[in-house]
């Protein structure tokens, strides 16, 4: 086959956000994926005969410029249905509901007061996730840098700054890195609310209420575009988000090859040092192109596939630093009818079951130590009720996420400790939903270490690496290749390794075309 | 009694028991945590040993790790500057490694034991650096074997002699960085000989098991009784490197991990090392910085001045004139050489200046009153003292 333009390795959500790009300015490329389908942790499988799903089971921050300028909608992307409520659930029979859209956020269920502080606190927030907004889509510049591009993006955002005002730019400044906790209890009352606000900075880290870090930029993150954080399903589910981007990405000319591994990333010494020219197929194959990108996880991509012989020391050793544990296990759960949840008329939402600050903070603890809750926190929800098409007729689907299950456990993930788990999750859901035991026609549970096998992930973390302030923007996925160029002339990273990190947003795989685009070769 | 500063004090080397004896003035300091001999009897008789008759200086401070298994040659020839896939087995060679900046972390000797075994010497603890340097090759193996050898460096023109005599047979054929192995005492034991050393004359290195460290040093020590061997210490050695034209660290260099300021480390272009980066290899640490560098020239190079006048130069600023209005650099190590009677030294000089007048600023001491002097200095190309003996095999 003739030599393409740019090789993609991995055919996760980014590289095909990637591609698109690089081919709608005239690149071919070629994207290589190890496993027989695309979309990555967005990829939707059958985990029973009938029944599917995928880890990913919503969308909160897709980049809607990614969605126009790869004109997804007409490759299938429907987004019409509404976005779901969140619905938080304490143990002991409260519940909440949220609605943060940007113009009327708000909360059901309690007492006026929080009500109203929801309000002013929504508003507040907006403010800053709308300063932040236009740096998720920008290369973040390198330290000491001095060129006219990386002094701009500073300038912009130091300008973005201070038109928020001395006071907000100073309340941004202090809240920006202020653990979750503090945040909400300046603000609001009832435990439940403030348990359920946190979620979104939470979940997918290690990081707890009250670990100041980078919990509040997350959830200024998500809040990013127009659903305001709100999660949504498409028509037909994530796949629907994945097929528009495979569709989009071919009618483009990318070709895809599936089922092929890349064993290594091919070097080529020069004056200037090795170089990256094409990749190694497991097979032995050999396939050369100008420029190769990685869609896979940092420590994979410069560990395993360009090899440390080929890095600088250093730079190898921060690469290995990088903390990249997963500590979300997923649960599918395929059920005979649709479970009745106590005091819902519907279980159409996003379902939190938290009872308060403490129980998240405490089940951190038990993970902290290498164990994991009794009684775990996790977020559901039921697919078939927006896509009757996941499961056969009349069956439904359970789709949750479950905090803090570490990737490494003392003792290993024996099939005993991976069955407790599973146990205490089906315990926790009886509690909810009396007599879900008995719907239950199959059930599966990942562990990060089941998501780290199946998926090819470092850790089995969804955002390939962990999202703290030391491993974001400039830092991400650690200086030297923060701004998807790598040490490695000719390699580029394009994964949510890299700014502004993971979750289905898009981002990172639309700023690394634009870097792609912009070094020469 | 318990010592209760057992922890603090000093170790003692695998050949103390012999040099304590020899070490009439007690003139001791340490290397590496060991009880290490500035000087034995006195310094300029113990180098007169060195470059007329033969010594013994105790390497067993040195540090020393062995690097094996599949992956050892890719990982230090990935680490060090120089090609190392070029050494063949039972071959040293002198090389350096730098940080991913280029600033140089230090020199030291590689030994080829077999294809997949390789042993590193150097001054200063270098273990974590192997270790960071290691990750994420798979066959590799690294230990520090500083403690579990005895390593004894046995320098000066009768050496060669001497060594005849102890029964090493053939040892007149050793080449320049060449090793041999002997078997030596009762049991039979390894020895091995390196023609290696620190003194820019003819020598050789002896290694072998601590439990032997005594038994060698008695049979060297009684072959050599007629060749005036004697042991030597820091001070002589460190004469005997300066006319050589050999670096030291902390003196010429310092080592770029224990560097604080932002570049008071050195590259090895600045070293006048040039010789020992080699940009035919595709990657090793430090390239990428290293390549920038040689494009835009070193901030210094590292030269041999021959200076006027009998002032040793310790300390001194250079300047581009004889007023001393335009600084130019710095000596880094200096004496009066009593073998090539001159006024020698070691200095860093800004590039740029190379080519015109280099004056030396020297303050000099007599009897309790300061002096200074201004003496015009000139480079020398090579080192200041390279006897064929040093090069030739067999030596003459």
């Amino acid at each position: 086959m003739t030599s393409p333009d740019v090789i993609i390795i991995g055919a996760g959500h980014n590289a095909m956000v990637c591609a698109g790009y690089l081919a709608q300015k005239g690149r071919s490329v070629l994207i290589i994926e190890q496993s027989n389908h695309c979309g990555g942790l967005a990829s939707t499988r059958e985990f029973f005969p009938g029944f599917k799903a995928s880890v990913a089971h919503t969308i909160q921050n897709f980049s809607s410029k990614v969605i126009d300028d790869l004109s997804l909608a007409k490759h299938g992307l429907d987004l019409s249905q509404s976005p779901l409520q969140t619905i938080g659930l304490s143990r002991d029979g409260e519940c909440i509901r949220l609605d943060s859209s940007k113009d009327h956020p708000r909360v059901s269920g309690l007492d006026g007061k929080d009500e109203e502080a929801y309000a002013g606190y929504m508003a507040r927030m907006h403010t800053f996730a709308d300063m932040l907004k236009p740096f998720w889509l920008k290369t973040i510049p390198r330290i000491g840098s001095a060129n006219l591009q990386d002094m701009t993006t500073f300038l912009a955002l130091a300008a973005k700054l201070r038109l928020l005002g001395k006071d907000e730019m100073g309340e941004f400044m202090r809240i920006a890195t202020l653990p979750i906790r503090d945040l909400m209890d300046e603000n609001f009352e009832n435990d439940l609310l403030k348990a359920v606000l946190s979620w979104d900075g939470l979940l997918g880290s290690k990081m707890a209420p009250r670990s100041p870090n980078a919990t509040v930029l997350s959830v200024l993150y998500k809040m990013t575009e127009k659903d305001a954080g709100a999660p949504r399903i498409p028509v037909s589910g994530i796949d629907g988000l994945v097929m528009a981007l495979y569709k989009s990405a071919r009618s483009l000319g990318v070709e895809f090859k599936l089922g092929q591994p890349v064993a290594r990333v091919l070097m080529e010494a020069g004056d200037h040092g090795v170089k990256a020219v094409g990749v190694v197929l497991a097979d032995g194959d050999v396939i050369h192109a100008g420029k190769i990108v990685s869609g896979v996880d940092p420590k994979q991509t410069f560990i395993d596939l360009v090899g440390v012989e080929n890095l600088e020391i250093g730079f190898t050793n921060r690469i290995n630093r990088l903390r990249c544990d997963g500590y979300v296990a997923k649960l599918h759960l395929a059920l005979d009818s649709l479970p009745v949840f106590a005091g819902l008329d519907s279980p159409l939402g996003r379902l939190i079951l938290v009872s308060n600050m403490d129980s998240i903070e405490f089940a951190y603890d038990d993970a902290k130590y290498g164990g994991f809750s009794d009684t775990p926190i996790m977020e559901l929800i039921l697919p078939t009720l927006s896509n009757p098409d996941m499961a056969p007729e009349g069956k439904h689907i359970l789709s949750g996420h479950v905090m803090y299950i570490p990737h490494h456990i003392k003792g290993g993930w024996t099939e005993e400790a991976h069955d407790r788990l599973y146990q205490n999750l089906i315990e926790l859901l009886e509690h909810y939903a009396p007599g879900i035991r008995e719907q239950i026609i199959f059930g599966e549970l990942l562990t990060p270490k089941d998501l780290e096998h199946q998926y090819n992930l470092t850790g089995g973390h969804w955002h390939h690496a962990e999202m703290a302030i030391d491993q974001m923007f400039m830092m991400r996925p650690t200086y030297e290749a923060a701004q998807y160029a790598t040490p490695i002339s000719g390699l580029f990273l394009c994964g949510a390794g890299c700014h502004p990190g993971g979750g289905l947003s898009g981002a990172p795989g639309h700023n690394a075309a634009i870097e792609i685009l912009r070094t020469k070769q | 009694m318990i010592d209760p500063y057992a922890g603090e004090r000093l170790k003692e080397t695998h050949f103390h028991p012999r040099q304590s004896l020899l070490n009439f003035r007690e003139a001791w300091s340490s290397w590496n945590g060991y009880k290490f001999a500035d000087y034995y009897y006195e310094e300029e008789y113990e180098y007169f040993c060195i470059r007329n008759t033969c010594g013994t200086y105790d390497i067993c401070p040195m540090q020393k790790y062995l690097i094996e298994g599949a992956d050892a040659e890719t990982m230090l020839n990935r680490m060090v500057t120089r090609d190392i896939k070029k050494l063949d087995i039972d071959r040293v060679t002198y090389v350096c490694w730098c940080t991913d900046e280029g600033r140089m972390i230090d020199d030291g000797t590689i030994f080829k034991l077999a294809d997949d075994r390789f042993m590193l010497t150097c001054g200063s603890p270098c273990l974590a650096w192997l270790r960071k340097s290691s990750f994420g090759f798979r066959d590799i193996e690294l230990s520090d074997i500083s403690e579990k050898t005895a390593a004894l460096s046995f320098q000066g023109p009768m050496t060669c002699e001497v060594l005849k005599k102890m029964g090493l047979s053939k040892i007149e054929t050793l080449r320049p960085f060449g090793i041999m192995h002997f078997s030596f005492g009762e049991s039979d034991q390894q020895l091995m000989v390196s023609r290696t050393g620190f003194t820019g004359d003819l020598g050789y290195e002896l290694w072998i098991k601590p439990e032997l460290a005594l038994e060698l040093w008695d049979a060297l020590y009684a072959a050599g009784d007629d060749f005036g061997i004697h042991p030597y210490g820091e001070s002589a050695t460190n004469m005997a490197r300066l006319e050589a034209g050999f670096i030291m660290p902390a003196v010429e260099f310092n080592e770029a991990l224990k560097t604080v300021h932002y570049r008071y480390d050195q590259t090895p272009f600045e070293l006048s090392l040039d010789w020992l980066v080699d940009f035919n290899k595709p990657h090793f640490n430090g390239r990428k910085a290293l390549l920038e560098e040689r494009e835009r020239g070193p901030a210094y190079k590292l030269v041999k001045l021959d200076i006027e006048g009998n002032k040793p130069a310790d300390e001194a600023f250079l300047y581009s004139d004889r007023k001393c209005s335009q600084e130019i650099g710095y000596v880094t190590s200096a004496m009066w050489s009593p073998v090539v009677k001159a006024n020698i030294a070691l200095a860093m000089v800004e590039p740029d200046y190379l080519a015109g007048d280099i004056w030396a600023e020297i303050n000099y001491q007599k009897e309790l009153r300061y002096h200074t002097r201004v003496s015009k200095c000139t480079i020398k190309k090579t080192p200041f003292w390279a006897p064929e003996r040093a090069r030739f095999t067999p030596p003459p």
